[in-house]
């Protein structure tokens, strides 16, 4: 598969909680099935326990060098604190995806491209409590199309355990909130 | 001619070796004791034996059967490694007061914590033997050595550790002796001991160790006559002789059951497993 | 071949390990190599091997000595304290001639440090991984792939060699998620008649031990050991070269920060810039050979280390003073970034130092 060329240097970060280290993974996972370069980087340490979470996922069909995104291309920011930590530094032109319900403030930039999403309260909503994450996948699935909607849906089989199998639908559910979004 | 029989001679398990003991040292006996029970329940074939740092450092020179050194106070790590790795193998440590009770007391309550089914013969000397006569964490209150030159004093040094009391408190032994070997009687039932935690490691009953209350008559400046008489009228009032802990003596099969009744009212404890 | 999967480095580690013929693994919690436990204790038991939690490092690395004494394929995997304390018994392991893997997932130090990644054990890897006169061979992967094939290397070269073998990663290789191929289970092992595993009385006893109270016979035995030493040294150099052939300036870097001087080897090539990388894969047998024949064309040579500068001592020996070498590096779980190795490249290339 060497039709989505776009190299992705994403950030997606919030609370620990908020399934951020999930939805890279998700990411991820399309990376691998498309046969493209992936490397997935969460943080780590004691501030997993309730505090800011974030993980660092990296699309390329190059060979990717330092998993640690510096100058991201996208970032998915679920609260306040992790939006005023890596706006700047985001690329000019990059996507930010807000999760609007989480951040009451607006993006200061005007290089960038900003979209908004109350993910959390569409997720609640429609009875997909904790799946805000996945409706961010799904938006910026629709927005970069950076992998077939069957590769979507199989990363999503991929990382949701066997012990959950009941959550595939209700993920496949979240990430079409989103497309629609 | 009549015919002839031999009456006394060296163990097989024992190798035609001069050891380094000094004269009138009880490792000797004890050294020996080991090898007789190994030749006695056949197994030095499938006998593993960790020698500690101490005066028995050489130790690994003496017994027949394959020997690995271990660093000062690991013997129970090494031993661990040694018999998980072959469960089939009979495994013995032989350790003194500091590398057991001191430098090596984690490893020593962690392996009898486990349960490893390992046999530990401890020499109890109240001294450290190699390096010349230190304050060792079972020299006794008062006692006179190197590091102590104006007697062991439990205030600022501490009190002796009593390993076997300690010990009997943990759940993954299944028997604890502790004898000495001052006497012919003595001798004798320091070997039933010894034979005893080499049966019911074969058996898998859970950890054991005998521990051997000692003298040194090197470093406490004595001769051995009169080092077993200190020994017997200081050492034993306060290591007093005995079985500590004989799980099959007490009407279980082995520690594990034991433990399972001990902590019978713990929900916990009574959860069962999926296969 | 096996499919291609998504893991953490940590895990590929623990299942590659698996895969190599390793049935034993004693180990401590410490962050950031968790997983690579917590996937030896899920797992280790339906290959029918022993995963065991020690009660300290010391503890585990002395469990090592045991089963490797007893013939077993064994590791143990810490991070950097707790390496520190490992090392007392990976000393007596090369002192009796016992292989087996340790695992150093590093993070930053000294003293407790930080949890986030690091470099800065390197001199301890290869100078001073324990008291007395010994080498262990370093591999130091940079991909989760080369997690995976590396650790299936080392416990070959541990048993061929009978020394211990460390894998130097570091906390970012642990933590992230590449896609890997794993490699087949090993089917056959090889025989270990030194093994202390009961002489069925068939043989003479066996015994592992580090203790020679005779100084002519530890004397011959340092000799003898430094004799293989030099096969190593003459078999096992590994590197990985990256535009060097006609590279002004040479950039040398292993593990994670191998991958950053690697893009900013290219953002130099964009801009004009012969840049190269020499990754060196063993770190001992340190592969001086490479770096010497690169110093024939260099003009300059850059380290980038995550630490203040010590793998730099090893390209400073195999340059011996004929071209400049300098230094780049970050510490504490500070990531290099690619464009500050740039500006560095940039100016060294203008004839800077």
């Amino acid at each position: 598969m060497s039709e989505f060329h776009e190299e992705l240097r994403i950030v997606l970060a919030g609370f620990g909680g908020q399934g951020l280290l999930f939805a890279g993974k998700v990411l991820a996972y399309t990376g691998l099935i498309d046969d493209r370069e992936v490397s997935w980087l969460p943080s780590y340490g004691p501030e997993m326990r309730g505090g800011t979470a974030n993980c660092n996922v990296s699309l390329s069909d190059e060979a990717i060098g330092s998993p640690l995104v510096l100058d991201p291309n996208v970032l998915i920011a679920m609260n306040q604190p992790s939006l005023e930590k890596f706006e700047p530094m985001c690329v000019p032109g990059a996507l930010l995806l807000v999760d609007s319900s989480m951040v009451p403030v607006k993006v200061g930039r005007t290089d960038v491209e900003v979209c908004y999403v109350p993910a959390t309260k569409l997720a609640e909503d429609a009875g997909l409590k904790g799946l805000a994450n996945i409706v961010l996948v799904g938006k910026l699935f629709a927005m970069k199309g950076f992998c077939s909607w069957d590769t979507l849906e199989a990363a999503i089989k991929k990382c949701v355990p066997a012990k959950k199998v009941e959550m595939v639908q209700k993920n496949l559910d979240a990430l079409m909130l989103g497309v629609s979004a | 001619m009549a015919e002839e029989k031999v009456m006394f001679d060296r163990p097989h398990a024992l190798l035609p070796i001069v050891t380094n003991y000094c004269p009138g040292c009880t490792h000797g006996i004890v050294n020996r004791l080991v090898a007789e029970v190994i030749d006695e329940l056949g197994i030095e074939g499938r006998c593993v034996g960790v020698a500690p740092v101490g005066c028995s450092v050489m130790a690994y020179k003496f017994f027949g059967c394959d020997m690995a050194e271990a660093a000062h106070g690991r013997a129970p790590a090494v031993a661990t490694g040694l018999k998980r790795t072959h469960p089939e193998n009979i495994v013995f440590s032989y350790q003194g007061d500091g590398d057991l009770a001191s430098i090596g007391m984690a490893e020593t309550v962690h392996a009898a914590s486990r349960g490893e089914k390992i046999t530990v013969i401890f020499i109890n000397n109240a001294i450290y033997g190699m390096t010349g006569g230190q304050m060792a964490p079972t020299s006794l209150p008062n006692q006179i050595t190197q590091t102590s030159p104006y007697g062991r004093d439990v205030i600022t040094a501490g009190y002796p550790i009593r390993v076997c009391e300690m010990l009997s408190t943990l759940d993954g032994v299944a028997y604890l002796e502790r004898v000495c070997v001052d006497s012919p009687r003595n001798v004798r039932k320091a070997k039933a001991a010894i034979k005893k935690a080499f049966t019911y490691q074969s058996e898998s009953r859970g950890y054991t160790l005998v521990e051997v209350v000692s003298t040194c008559p090197t470093n406490w400046g004595m001769t051995p006559q009169k080092a077993f008489e200190w020994m017997r009228e200081n050492m034993l009032p306060y290591y007093p002789l005995g079985v500590y802990k004989d799980v099959v003596a007490e009407g279980f099969e082995n520690a594990a059951e034991a433990a399972l009744k001990r902590a019978e009212a713990c929900p916990m404890v009574n959860v069962q497993k999926e296969a | 071949m096996s499919e291609k999967v998504l893991m953490k480095g940590n895990e590929a580690l623990a299942e590659s390990a698996m895969r190599a013929g390793c049935r034993f693994f004693f180990g401590y919690p410490i962050t950031p190599q968790t997983e690579l436990a917590a996937y030896m204790s899920k797992n280790m038991h339906k290959v029918g091997g022993v995963y065991l939690q020690a009660e300290s490092e010391i503890s585990a690395i002395n469990m090592v000595y045991g089963a490797s004494a007893a013939g077993a394929r064994v590791m143990t995997s810490s991070s950097s304290p707790g390496i520190s304390l490992k090392s007392e018994g990976i000393s007596y392991m090369a002192g009796a001639d016992l292989p087996g893997v340790i695992v150093n997932v590093q993070r930053g130090g000294p003293g407790l440090g930080s949890i986030q990644p690091s470099q800065s054990d390197y001199w301890q890897a290869t100078r001073a991984m324990g008291h007395g006169d010994f080498h262990v061979i370093v591999y130091a992967p940079s991909t989760v792939q080369e997690m995976a094939d590396y650790i299936y290397e080392a416990f070959d070269v541990a048993d061929k060699y009978r020394t211990p073998v460390m894998i130097l990663a570091d906390g970012m290789l642990g933590q992230m998620m590449e896609p890997v191929v794993l490699p087949e289970p090993k089917t056959s092992l090889p025989e270990k008649p030194w093994a202390c595993d009961g002489h069925k009385n068939a043989r003479e006893h066996n015994i592992a031990n580090s203790l020679y109270l005779t100084a002519e016979d530890l004397n011959r035995l340092n000799f003898e050991r430094f004799e293989r030493y030099e096969t190593i040294k003459q078999n096992e150099q590994r590197a990985d070269l990256y535009l060097v052939d006609d590279a002004d300036i040479v950039l040398v870097a292993f593990g994670a920060s191998a991958r950053i001087a690697k893009s900013a080897v290219n953002a130099a090539r964009a801009i004009g810039i012969k840049a190269g990388l020499i990754r060196p894969i063993t770190l001992w047998p340190f592969p001086c050979d490479c770096i010497k024949q690169a110093s024939l064309h260099a003009k300059a040579f850059l380290c980038v280390e995550m630490n203040m500068g010590q793998m730099v001592d090893d390209v400073r020996l195999c340059v011996a003073g004929s071209k400049p070498v300098s230094f780049f590096g970050r510490t504490g779980g500070v990531i290099p970034a690619p464009l500050e190795v740039l500006d560095c490249i940039k100016s060294l290339n203008e004839g800077g130092r």
